[in-house]
């Protein structure tokens, strides 16, 4: 198992096998079909991310001491957003999560949609991620 | 670019020489500009009475008595008479300056609410911005008014028998916008402000979207409110007009307390200044008033009726090519509408097909548009929104149009 810088460092190098960003859009496009998808019953208004344009559902669930994480969204670029985010936090300790940096998030170039006008909330998504992991830290403890 | 001859005879290379933003890169792609109903470019024209000002007399106004503040106060009131002039509007007096169109509204709503008692009634339109709805639901939140809706048919008009039903000796006031910002359907105002004058309510019109396209001419109108917004007019941010009937303006009490607005102030009493100054507290957008009254002089130098015809010449070109692609859906079809065309493709998200023609430098909105009600209805988050100006081409639709036909293609 990776943790989680491994695996931002994977991600950061996959990004930079792309020379334009329609290439990046395109990656991004196909990493959001391979989305862990939320199930039904839990795409519900409480786990819906506040602050995006489209919407975002997140749920997570501890199994053993790892946090998984499934989400989905009905606009198909930012499904591509929360996989890579999921890609890199779920199936973590939820302290790795807490501790974990985001600076990633600026070397694959996604920090333009970090801008409230964008609006797909990156931010608000990884917060959500790190709440959980602070909640279900607390059960761990 | 090749230069463009228009069926209108409308020279739209030599216009475009005047709007310095439109010659920049966005994503390594030159811009097409699309977000036009949002904000407009501005012209040169507009961008030296701006620096002029700043450069040359930049001074507070109405107060000093040295010869900067003169010459900037009489500046802004050269404005105020060219807006006047624009808008047909019978007094100086009657033009209020403010920050724009939701501050012009949210200045009758509070000025109303003195003079609207419970149980009576304001409409307004499914088809409105939130800064034509909000306001006046604070407005019957504070007075214990009823605010009617007149509903929208599929095509995005107002359903005007339902308007008629609507109307009784209880309506106050009638908010309606001239033009929509969402579909950009042109509401019959004549109609509206008639049979709301027939029962006694006074009407507002939401003159946002309209005023980019079509010179109102408010005393033909007859109407009794007119807002608008700079910025959707080659003119600069954060400035815009209330028009406002003398006789609805005196009764309505002011709306922020300040300088500039008073007569007199002691401690016991203070008395208020004359129109307009009443509703204009405190040290105003002086530049940004000047360089609206540029704007108009640049628009004017034009001519609306070029404007309109050209923007219509966009309109067509654009619905036809959109329409060939397959699965797009055009909301408001509306046979009088501005060059506005709000779509979406299947079940595409709109934020989507936004996100990836911004890589290939196409600037559109995407989006609910500050009208929710509008989406409701329509059963959709949002929808892609292209706008139109004067100052854009048929080639630049064409690469929109390829830009969207690719991103159709990426995302499905
Ligand atoms: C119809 C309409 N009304 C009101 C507004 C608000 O204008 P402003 O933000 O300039 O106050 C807009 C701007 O988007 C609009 O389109």
């Amino acid at each position: 198992m990776s943790n989680i810088k491994e695996i931002q460092n994977e991600i950061v190098d996959e990004f930079e096998m792309f020379d334009d960003w329609m290439q990046r859009y395109e990656h991004m496009i196909e990493l959001g079909k391979s989305l862990p998808l939320i199930e039904d019953k839990y795409k519900i208004e409480d786990n819906l991310i506040k602050g995006c344009q489209s919407k975002v559902w997140v749920h997570a669930e501890l199994q053993g001491d790892r946090l998984i994480f499934t989400a989905d969204s009905d606009a198909i670029i930012t499904k591509g957003i929360i996989a890579i985010l999921i890609r890199a936090y779920s199936n973590q300790h939820p302290k790795d999560i807490i501790d974990a940096d985001t600076a990633f998030i600026d070397e694959i170039g996604l920090k333009e949609h970090l801008s409230p006008t964008r609006a797909n909330g990156l931010v608000s998504m990884i917060k959500q991620l790190k709440m959980y992991a602070v909640a279900y830290q607390t059960q761990l403890n | 670019m090749k230069v463009a001859s228009t069926e209108t005879g409308f020279d739209v290379e030599t216009v475009r020489k005047d709007f310095p933003i439109l010659s920049r890169k966005v994503n390594g792609y030159p811009l097409v500009y699309f977000d036009n109903a949002a904000t407009s470019q501005t012209p040169q024209q507009v961008i030296d009475t701006i620096v002029d000002y700043y450069s040359r007399y930049n001074a507070n106004i109405h107060r000093g008595v040295h010869s900067l503040s003169q010459e900037a106060t009489d500046a802004y009131e050269q404005a105020r008479l060219k807006i006047r002039k624009h808008f047909n509007a019978a007094k100086s007096h009657e033009i209020i300056f403010t920050a724009g169109t939701t501050h012009a509204i949210n200045l009758v709503a509070s000025g109303f609410s003195a003079l609207i008692k419970e149980g009576e009634e304001v409409i307004v339109s499914a088809l409105e911005h939130h800064s034509n709805i909000v306001p006046w639901q604070m407005l019957c939140e504070k007075t214990g008014a009823v605010l009617k809706v007149i509903p929208m048919n599929d095509n995005g008009t107002l359903n005007m028998n339902e308007f008629q039903n609507l109307l009784s000796e209880k309506t106050k006031l009638v908010f309606v916008n001239h033009v929509s910002n969402a579909l950009g359907t042109v509401n019959p105002v004549k109609e509206i402000i008639e049979k709301a004058h027939g029962v006694g309510a006074a009407v507002l019109l939401d003159g946002a979207q309209a005023a980019p396209h079509i010179k109102a001419d408010v005393q033909e109108l007859d109407v009794d409110f007119y807002t608008v917004s700079a910025h959707k007019m080659c003119g600069p941010t954060g400035v815009g007009v209330l028009y406002g009937k003398e006789e609805w303006l005196k009764k309505l009490p002011p709306y922020q307390g300040g300088g500039e607005m008073i007569s007199t102030v002691t401690f016991e009493k203070t008395t208020y200044a004359d129109l307009p100054h009443k509703f204009e507290a405190g040290t105003p957008n002086i530049c940004g008033g000047i360089a609206f009254g540029a704007a108009l002089d640049y628009m004017n130098g034009i001519g609306f009726e070029k404007i309109a015809a050209y923007e219509h010449e966009l309109l067509d070109y654009a619905t036809v090519k959109l329409l060939e692609i397959e699965g797009l859906r055009i909301y408001g079809t509306s046979e009088e509408k501005t060059a506005v065309i709000s779509f979406n493709i299947g079940d595409l998200h709109p934020y989507d097909i936004g996100t990836i023609i911004d890589k290939l430098g196409v600037a559109v909105r995407t989006g609910h548009h500050c009208a929710q009600p509008v989406m409701d209805y329509y059963k959709i988050p949002g929808t892609v929104r292209a706008s139109f100006a004067f100052y854009n081409t048929k080639e630049e639709i064409d690469i929109f149009i390829e830009a969207v036909k690719r991103a159709k293609n990426m995302l499905s």
